[in-house]
C-alpha cells in the first residue's frame, strides 16, 4: 500500500508538472487572460481599465470581490457560516459539568502572580489597537489591501486573545454564545439585504447602482462603492462571530466553560 | 518578481511541508505549518497579490494555528502512526 501511495503521488505530480509549460508567463500582457482572443478584449482588461470609471474604487480587488462577484462572496460567507454552525452541531453539549480532564493549572505563586500581571497589561494595552486595526482593514478595503474577510479574522482573533490571556469565560462575558450566533446570521443578513434590496427596486440582485435612490446624496457610482462597504461589513461580522464560536466550542469541547 | 527569491522561498515551502509531515510530535507539526503559511504569504506579497497574501497571513498562519493547538490540547500530543 504504501508503495502504490508513491507511485499514484509521483505518476500525479509528473501529470501536473507536465502542464506546467502549457500556463503562460507571469505577466505576459498577450496571453488569452490578459489580452483576450482577437479583438475581444479580456475580463481582466474590462477590470483593470473601467474598475474605476464604474465604482470609483481604486482596489480592483475589492471591486471584484464584493461587486463584479458579490455572488461568490456572499455564498463563501454562507460557507463560512456553514462550517462554523456544523462545528457547533458536533461539538456543543449541553449536559452538566464534569470533572477537567485536565487541572486547571492556576499558579498562585509570586512568578505565578507576575506572569499574569505581565500577559494582562500586554493585552490590555495591545487588544484596543488590534481591533482598532481590524475595523480600519474593513473600513478602508477600497483603497488599500483587506476586507471583510481579514478585518473580520482579526477582530475575531482580538477575542481569541482575550480567552488565551485570561481564560474561556472572561471572552465569553465580552462576547457570549447569544451574541455570536446573532451575529453570524446579522452578517449574512445584512449582505443578502442589500441584495434584495435591489431587487426591491427593480433591478437585479446585488446590482448596487440603483441604491442611490435609497442613499442621500449619492449618483450610482457612488452607491456601488458605498454598498461594498456595507456588504463587507456583514461579510466582517459572519467572519468574527464565527471565528470566535471556532474557538470557544473547540478549546473547551462544547462546553464552553474553561477552556485555556 | 525576483526569480533568486522566489527559488528560495519555493524551497523553504517543500523542506517545511515535509518536516511538518515527518514531526511526530503534533504541536511541533503546528508550528511548522505556521512557518508554511508564512513562507507562502511572503510568496504571494512578492508576486504582487496583496490581498491574498493578508488573508493567508490572518487565517492560515494565525487563527487556523491557533485552531489546531486548541484541538491538540484535548487529543493526545504525539502521533501514533
Amino acid at each position: 500500500m504504501k508503495w502504490f501511495g508513491l507511485i499514484a503521488t509521483v505518476f500525479t505530480g509528473i501529470l501536473l508538472l507536465s502542464a506546467v509549460p502549457d500556463f503562460a508567463a507571469f505577466g505576459d500582457p498577450d496571453s488569452p487572460a490578459n489580452g483576450g482572443l482577437g479583438d475581444h478584449p479580456s475580463v481582466s482588461q474590462y477590470y483593470i481599465t473601467d474598475t474605476y470609471t464604474d465604482t470609483k474604487v481604486p482596489n480592483i480587488v475589492t471591486a471584484v470581490l464584493a461587486d463584479y462577484r458579490g455572488y461568490d462572496t456572499m455564498f463563501e460567507t454562507v460557507v463560512i457560516f456553514a462550517a462554523g454552525i456544523a462545528i457547533f452541531a458536533i461539538l456543543r453539549s449541553f449536559s452538566g459539568p464534569v470533572a477537567p480532564s485536565h487541572p486547571t493549572a492556576i499558579d498562585t505563586s509570586v512568578e505565578g502572580d507576575h506572569q499574569r500581571i505581565i500577559i494582562g497589561t500586554t493585552c490590555r494595552v495591545i487588544i484596543p489597537v488590534i481591533q482598532l486595526f481590524a475595523l480600519y482593514v474593513v473600513a478602508h478595503g477600497h483603497h488599500s489591501p483587506g476586507g471583510g474577510f481579514q478585518g473580520g479574522v482579526i477582530l475575531g482573533a482580538s477575542f481569541i486573545l482575550v480567552a488565551l490571556a485570561k481564560d474561556l469565560s472572561a471572552a465569553l462575558g465580552r462576547f457570549s454564545e447569544k451574541r455570536y450566533l446573532a451575529l453570524g446570521s446579522v452578517g449574512i443578513l445584512i449582505y443578502a439585504g442589500f441584495g434584495l434590496l435591489c431587487v426591491a427596486l427593480e433591478r437585479n440582485f446585488l446590482d448596487y447602482e440603483i441604491l442611490h435612490r435609497i442613499m442621500p446624496a449619492t449618483d450610482p457610482i457612488m452607491a456601488r462603492s458605498h454598498s461594498m462597504l456595507g456588504v463587507e461589513v456583514g461579510v466582517a461580522f459572519t467572519v468574527t462571530a464565527i471565528m470566535f464560536a471556532i474557538y470557544a466550542n473547540l478549546s473547551s469541547k462544547g462546553r464552553l466553560e474553561q477552556g485555556f | 518578481m525576483i526569480v533568486p527569491f522566489d527559488i528560495i522561498i519555493l524551497i523553504f515551502l517543500v523542506i517545511t511541508a515535509l518536516i511538518s509531515l515527518r514531526v511526530r510530535d503534533l504541536l511541533g507539526a503546528t508550528m511548522i505549518l505556521g512557518v508554511y503559511s508564512f513562507l507562502i504569504c511572503l510568496l504571494w506579497a512578492e508576486m504582487g497579490a496583496v490581498d491574498v497574501a493578508f488573508t493567508e497571513a490572518a487565517v492560515g498562519a494565525g487563527v487556523s494555528t491557533v485552531f489546531m493547538i486548541a484541538t491538540i490540547y484535548h487529543t493526545r500530543r504525539h502521533s501514533s502512526d
